[in-house]
């Protein structure tokens, strides 16, 4: 019985190890590819490469705007990110502390906006931003991830579990609904914000179609979108395209393994809820 | 307190949080003041939300009602694009494509998540390193995962060829092969989502009281006995999360498409956001684009409704 279990456990873990590495793979290959010069031309490179260098790289910095392309997803990420932060936080104390006329049937209304796809928007976005001149300009592909749905269902499940006891103290010191925000609720809830924050920069820093619709010259583009036209661009040449990869995944990576324990559990509390 | 350590409870939507006895029955002078501490706090949201979700979703709906270029003026055509779409075969094939990637797609992540999440569930060495490597393609971007996975992929000199070579097999076209190109997007498609769908079952999992399990052990209940009859029910809440956003996720499928195939080889991946797309962008055909964009939101809205109508009949909701 017990060398069953045994036996068990360690064919278990032999699976799900096997099937990490294969889940890995393909980053690993993604880098191999980068490191060897003239990868895809006529070439398969091996598992090591032996003759490795950094030549895919340096191609990619000096024939394309590469570093203003990471600037722009780096800018457009912050800024989306710290907009987001402010616009939920907000709406989520509404919807949590403040009593109001109609206020489930407003949240009713923006939950409701997280169903309706992106897609359907378009056409009328573009007409929309056209009109006010904002085709191809930072401001143009900022301004409609400015509320995220998300983060305010988010935090505001967040606030609803900070005592309302803290909040009367508060009121019986003479604080105001914004005092109350600012100090009571808010550092009350950072694991949440740090949630929202990494998910909207991530959201941000992946996100292709509107930027691909909106942003048009080459040096306002972002990485995804600079990643697809190298792709049209060079179809052989697969180390430059992969160099490109890996920039784009590095910056994510290091985000990832830095707040690995929001992401997963962002995601899993929402399966939750 | 943090949503780090939320009980699984079933919270509703639309339940009112509790609000400070003060703010109940506002004075008439205090409750312009009330209104205007509400509105700031609302604003923020409020306003991008009406000017690039909400009226957009309205637009589209009478641009769908137009002939349209996007350059010269609209021209109003009633629901002559419907009519047109739907006696197109063009619009039931990027359906049937769609559909065909949902068909692919699902079974794979779904029961590819629940291996996994019971395997991660259990006593495993390596557990949380082994979780972070099977999510770490969910951060990654979908064009990311496509431009990789088309060199993986690729039939010449991809990885993937070069190794079934090694056995003598002669290895499909992949994205070339108008028969294998969906597969191929199915394939990158679950490799990036597996990771979500078993953080989403896994967080299910540790929230099913282990005294029922054991309980069912007690009783004589073999693994797969207990599996199907305890565990499978009390995760229905978590599967059917799963599902809801799958299929919404499935519908909208895009990137991967445009940045793997662009709808071919022959058209054979041409599904309903990437002709939404072409439709717009390539062929100026606005009105038509946004007639199949809402009616994609529909065919979206009346899946997801017959789902949550249908959740009484399986979901367990303890």
């Amino acid at each position: 019985m017990r060398e069953t279990t045994r036996g068990r456990s360690i064919a278990l873990h032999v699976v799900v190890i096997a099937g990490a590495l294969v889940m890995f793979f393909p980053f690993y290959w993604t880098i191999v590819t980068s490191l060897s010069p003239g990868a895809g031309l006529s070439v398969t490179p091996s598992l090591w490469p032996a003759d490795a260098g950094l030549d895919a790289y340096r191609e990619l910095f000096t024939e394309l705007p590469f570093a203003r392309v990471i600037g722009n997803s780096i800018g457009l990420a912050i800024v989306t990110t710290l907009v987001q932060l402010v616009t939920s936080a907000t709406a989520a104390y509404a919807f949590s502390r403040l009593a109001f006329r109609g206020r489930t049937v407003v949240f009713g209304v923006y939950l409701a906006t997280m169903m309706i796809p992106l897609q359907v928007l378009i056409v009328p976005l573009f007409a929309e931003l056209k009109a006010f001149g904002l085709i191809d300009t930072y401001l143009g592909a900022l301004l409609p991830t400015f509320a995220s749905a998300f983060g305010i269902f988010l935090l505001r499940q967040a606030m609803n579990q900070v005592p309302f006891e803290l909040d009367e103290a508060a009121t019986l010191d003479g604080a105001g609904h914004f005092r109350i925000f600012w100090t009571v609720v808010l550092p009350n809830i950072r694991p949440a914000l740090a949630t929202l924050a990494v998910f909207g920069f991530m959201g941000s820093w992946n996100s292709f179609l509107w930027p691909l619709v909106v942003l048009r010259s080459p040096e306002l583009q972002t990485l995804p979108i600079a990643l697809a036209g190298l792709q049209g661009q060079y179809t052989t040449q697969w180390d430059v395209i992969m160099a490109g990869s890996v920039v784009s995944i590095l910056p994510m990576l290091a985000l990832y393994v830095f707040a690995q324990k929001y992401v997963i559990q962002g995601v899993a509390n929402a399966g939750l809820k | 307190m943090s949503v780090v350590t939320t009980p699984p409870t079933a919270i509703p939507i639309a339940a009112d949080s509790p609000v400070p006895p003060r703010a109940v029955r506002p004075r008439r002078r205090r409750g312009i003041r009330h209104a205007l501490v509400v509105a700031a706090f609302l604003l923020p949201s409020a306003l991008p939300l009406l000017f690039f979700v909400l009226g957009p979703m309205v637009a589209a709906a009478v641009i769908s009602l137009t002939e349209w270029n996007l350059l010269a003026p609209a021209e109003w055509v009633g629901l002559d694009n419907y009519a047109k779409l739907l006696g197109d075969p063009a619009t039931w094939a990027v359906f049937a494509h769609t559909l065909y990637y949902i068909a692919g797609y699902l079974p794979l992540v779904y029961f590819g998540g629940l291996a996994l999440a019971l395997a991660l569930n259990t006593a495993l060495k390596g557990r949380s390193l082994l979780r972070g490597v099977y999510f770490l393609p969910v951060v990654t971007s979908w064009i990311v995962v496509a431009i990789v996975w088309r060199w993986l992929l690729n039939p010449s000199n991809g990885i993937v060829n070069a190794t079934l070579a090694i056995f003598g097999i002669d290895g499909p076209g992949w994205w070339t092969d108008p028969a294998w190109a969906m597969p191929s997007i199915i394939l990158a498609s679950a490799w990036k989502d597996l990771g979500f769908v078993m953080v989403i079952l896994l967080a299910g999992l540790q929230a099913i009281d282990p005294e029922l399990v054991d309980a069912a052990k007690v009783d004589g209940a073999g693994w797969w006995r207990r599996l199907v009859s305890v565990v499978m029910p009390l995760l229905s809440p978590s599967t059917f999360f799963v599902i809801v956003i799958s299929l919404i996720n499935g519908f909208q499928v895009f990137d991967q498409v445009y940045a793997m195939t662009g709808g071919g080889p022959g058209g054979s991946t041409q599904v309903v956001v990437q002709q939404v797309y072409d439709l717009t962008f390539r062929y100026g055909r606005a009105g038509e684009a946004s007639a199949l964009s809402w009616l994609l939101f529909l065919v979206i809205l009346a899946v997801t409704v017959v789902q949550v109508r249908g959740q009484r009949k399986w979901v367990n909701y303890a």
